[in-house]
């Protein structure tokens, strides 16, 4: 066994921090209070590479497996958790859609783009009434000669005011449903920053944290996709879905590590500063129990994200252990949030403190890409299937 | 185009330099970086390049762990490196480097325009450029901190130099030696596809044999300049003084006062 990480992963990681460092986190206070993403940082963040981190070289990517990409959000969800979102959503679940379920083609003719950061991606499956119960959706996909038609919504989508290429699931077959009459397409929004015909970006969110992750629901009417765009095959877009979440999992329980770490680390500086009682509030052992479970737990997390980026890179099943990093990470992140805000007192409740934002950030975490409750339900049935018991139809 | 650019590995600016009292200067552990004003040479050298085509060869004295920086320089985007290093260079002052680089500079041959920083952090003394320029017989173009105009063809370069005084244009033909200041460029990251692409690159190092260096003329021994005594700064001291009065007027009043005392505003 061995825990080093490679000389090459060694040095994303360095590259990563002195970006998120430098560029990111002085851009961090502004875009969380004006609510607008600071893209200059985002196309920094593409011309080293970052936007490219996993795929393969031949995509232009970097070729840095799930590892490196693991690396990467979370030295920028230690930073600053807009921008690993806006960058997660477009690497981890956008661009992932195309690579895992896009035939050569496909890959070739949208991935150098998105990992040279000239497009930004999207992956668009939740609607109004299709959230946890994915398999709901209503966006209709009609064929139409040697196209397809698109109409109807999506809800809730990261990135939707930016990207211009986009993952997208529809119903194909209404009769078959998700399974087997739902179908997965790379679609292309926006040209040269103008909507494309049928596509209308829908209502901007205005959400509680991620201010700088612009969110918004699209609206699709007339929308014609070329039939040589479908992901996968014909009905069998949810497969393409639910696999790219799987991945996509690891690198969120990433991005709440760093996050996590993070809090720790404003919480030890704090705490060794701040005087009451006539002296530093880390003599308390309130406030030693509190830090000293904050970092086992943020150590038993990274230990899992990297094991399983580890699965993911090996070719090993990886699924039951991905949804228990989007699970763990974000409840993980959740409570050292709530530790850092009561070891900063009223100071951490101030819009002055990173934990302040950090508070706000974090809470989506266990809701997105899968509630937690989805995530345990999805882990008991890897579990009951390791004893031959399905508990799913 | 055939750009050289030269650069110094240095101490951290971050490092807590000591002197002893032998007049040895020492910085612990800290880490060695590329000399930070040379990073806008090596910038602008990778402009020149992306805009008129050719190469970019980064250049540096100094011992093997220099190799770092010439690495780094490769990550921000130059295409070959060259150490030069033997024993015998050891203890080189500046004179000496600059016959140092300009026999290596010759080596490379056929250069059209060779880059410095305005100085290097450590030594500060901003003298190697003119001494390479002089060796070399070329212009020296100094405190660059925009080039105008750059014309391969007609091997031609207008710059715009940063003086005390004002701007200064000035032009001159090629080839040139160039030392640039902050003001012209903001240095870009390394890219992650040229970190791999340093990590794995061979670096030639050339020793005094290879740039027919004359064994009198370099090294500690033949060093023109001696460094008698070197010593640290004194600690800067300073008071505070509350300014105490009966309305915002008057103490601004008597602020304005001392300030102008002690000849500050």
């Amino acid at each position: 066994m061995d825990f080093e990480f490679s000389r090459e992963h060694q040095a994303l990681r360095k590259l990563v921090r002195e970006f998120a460092e430098e560029e990111v986190r002085p851009a961090t206070r502004q875009a969380d209070r004006t609510s607008q993403p600071p893209l200059d940082v985002i196309k920094k963040a593409a011309a080293i590479g970052l936007l490219g981190v996993p795929f393969p070289r031949e995509y232009g990517g970097l070729g840095a497996g799930e590892t490196g990409y693991c690396i990467l959000m979370e030295e920028l969800g230690r930073v600053d958790t807009s921008v690993a979102t806006v960058i997660g959503a477009h690497i981890g679940i956008g661009a992932m859609a195309i690579y895992l379920g896009g035939n050569q083609h496909l890959r070739e003719k949208y991935l150098p783009d998105l990992c040279a950061g000239k497009k930004i991606a999207a992956f668009a499956l939740t609607e109004a009434q299709a959230g946890s119960d994915a398999a709901s959706i209503k966006l209709r996909a009609t064929r139409e000669g040697d196209s397809y038609i698109l109409d109807g919504s999506k809800m809730w989508i990261t990135n939707g005011p930016l990207a211009s290429v986009m993952a997208v699931l529809a119903v194909t077959d209404p009769a078959l449903g998700a399974r087997g009459g739902a179908t997965a397409f790379v679609i292309e929004t926006r040209h040269n920053g103008s909507p494309a015909e049928g596509f209308t970006p829908g209502k901007y969110e205005h959400k509680m944290g991620l201010h700088g992750s612009p969110t918004s629901a699209l609206s699709f009417d007339n929308f014609r996709v070329p039939q040589e765009n479908v992901l996968g095959q014909i009905g069998l877009g949810f497969v393409v879905f639910m696999q790219t979440l799987d991945v996509g999992r690891v690198s969120l329980g990433a991005a709440t590590l760093g996050g996590a770490q993070s809090v720790l680390h404003h919480a030890l500086e704090w705490a060794a500063m701040r005087e009451q009682f006539g002296k530093s509030i880390a003599q308390n052992q309130s406030i030693q129990f509190m830090v000293a479970d904050m970092a086992a737990e943020i150590e038993a997390l990274r230990s899992l994200v990297y094991r399983t980026a580890w699965l993911v890179d090996n070719h090993k099943p990886f699924i039951k252990e991905a949804g228990m990093c989007k699970l763990l990470g974000s409840e993980i992140a959740s409570r050292c949030v709530d530790r850092a805000g009561q070891i900063y007192g009223a100071l951490g409740y101030s819009r002055d403190t990173d934990v302040e934002r950090s508070y706000r950030d974090c809470r989506i975490t266990e809701i997105f890409e899968g509630t937690n409750e989805i995530q345990r339900i999805l882990i008991a049935e890897q579990l009951f299937r390791e004893v031959g018991v399905k508990i799913r139809p | 185009m055939n750009i050289v650019v030269c650069t110094k590995q240095v101490p951290d600016t971050a490092a807590t330099l000591k002197v002893d009292e032998q007049s040895n200067v020492s910085w612990g552990d800290a880490p060695l970086v590329i000399n930070p004003w040379d990073e806008y040479a090596i910038e602008e050298a990778i402009r020149l390049k992306e805009k008129h085509g050719g190469k970019v060869t980064v250049l540096s004295v100094g011992p093997e762990q220099a190799r770092e920086a010439l690495k780094q320089a490769v990550a921000m985007g130059c295409d070959d490196a060259i150490l030069v290093w033997d024993a015998s260079l050891d203890g080189s002052d500046t004179l000496a480097t600059s016959y140092i680089l300009a026999q290596a500079i010759k080596k490379i041959g056929s250069v059209d325009v060779v880059l410095f920083g305005k100085q290097a952090i450590d030594g500060d003394t901003g003298l190697i450029q003119g001494g390479v320029a002089r060796r070399l017989g070329w212009p020296l173009l100094s405190f660059v901190a925009k080039i105008e105009e750059l014309d391969p063809a007609a091997k031609s370069i207008k710059v715009n130099r940063l003086l005390e005084q004002g701007r200064q244009a000035v032009t001159s033909q090629l080839p040139v030696v160039i030392s640039v200041v902050k003001e012209i460029n903001e240095p870009r990251y390394p890219s992650f596809m040229n970190i791999r692409k340093a990590s794995k690159l061979q670096i030639p190092v050339w020793d005094s044999g290879a740039i027919s260096v004359e064994a009198g003329k370099v090294g500690r021994a033949n060093a023109a300049t001696k460094w008698t005594r070197v010593f640290p700064l004194p600690a800067r001291t300073g008071s505070v003084e509350i300014i105490t009065g009966d309305s915002p007027q008057a103490i601004a009043s008597a602020l304005a006062d001392k300030l102008m005392a002690e000849k500050i505003i």
